[in-house]
């Protein structure tokens, strides 16, 4: 599949999409990024103009966390879930639920960092409810989800080819 | 078909990692059954099937030629399949990228709070 960049992202089964993507920085820094709001909050954008206004992360097992974006048109995007399972700094396993719920339930996310010569691998698994809402995420970002900032996406992602 | 049906078809046919190497085999020049069969060590009626989902998801199409039905990989489809699938690893990719620099700078600042170390 066409994986140019740093990032692979692989379809597995029916109701999976994996990601994995190297950083260069130990494990502990990479966790602290993905689980520190203060943190997230300077990285996980979303689509381009969009912004990261509420982090909330109770890092316990069965602690929630919450995470809203603002749109260029000050539209909100919300979505949160559970952690399930909680080993630091190497695996996450939490449930995924936006709140439009165009992902037709909840998902499942697995997170699992892995520290190489001073090097992170992060593999992220989400398990989707079912195919169709699989298919519909991937497609998603470009039609109605992240939606609303459509045809500023385009053209940006037009001028960056 | 409608197009979001093909397109549905086309991600469910490329989850699988046989299915994938098969395209990627026939990406170099058309196969039969018989040819496919031998490097991935598989049934011909095992890979009939794949060749199957491949063709229903309209990724491959397959000669008329009775004996041998070669097998021809289809390029649209599977570069709108990949299409956007590339938009969705991009938007990812973009994001990781500021995460990056975050890192080169935990790292830096981590250096200064303990130079002995490292």
């Amino acid at each position: 599949m066409l994986n140019t960049g740093a990032l692979k992202l692989t379809l597995s089964g029916d109701r999976e999409v994996v990601f994995t993507r190297q950083f260069d920085a130990p494990r502990q820094l990479v966790w602290d990024a993905m689980t520190k709001p203060e943190l997230l909050k300077r990285w996980l954008f979303g689509p381009p103009g969009w912004s990261m206004e509420v982090c909330e992360m109770d890092m316990r097992v069965g602690g929630k966390y919450r995470w809203v974006w603002r749109g260029p048109d000050g539209v909100e995007m919300g979505m949160g879930g559970v952690h399930h399972e909680i080993v630091p700094p190497a695996k996450i396993v939490n449930t995924q639920l936006f709140d439009q719920d165009w992902t037709g339930g909840e998902a499942v996310g697995t997170l699992t960092l892995t520290e190489q010569n001073g090097k992170t691998l992060l593999t992220n698994t989400v398990r989707y409810a079912t195919p169709e809402a699989r298919d519909a995420v991937l497609k998603t970002p470009m039609e109605q989800g992240m939606a609303m900032g459509y045809d500023r996406l385009e053209q940006l992602l037009a001028a960056t080819k | 078909m409608s197009p979001t049906a093909r397109l549905d078809a086309a991600f469910a046919a490329l989850a699988d990692p046989t299915r994938r190497a098969i395209l990627a085999r026939l990406a170099t020049g058309q196969a039969s059954v018989t040819d496919l069969a031998k490097p991935f060590s598989m049934s011909q009626p095992a890979i009939s099937k794949h060749l199957k989902v491949l063709e229903r998801a309209g990724l491959i199409s397959r000669g008329r030629d009775a004996q041998r039905r070669p097998c021809r990989i289809n390029p649209k489809p599977l570069a709108e399949a990949n299409g956007w699938l590339e938009k969705y690893r991009r938007l990812w990719e973009e994001n990781f990228q500021r995460l990056d620099d975050l890192l080169e700078e935990m790292k830096a600042v981590q250096k200064k709070q303990s130079p002995a170390k490292r």
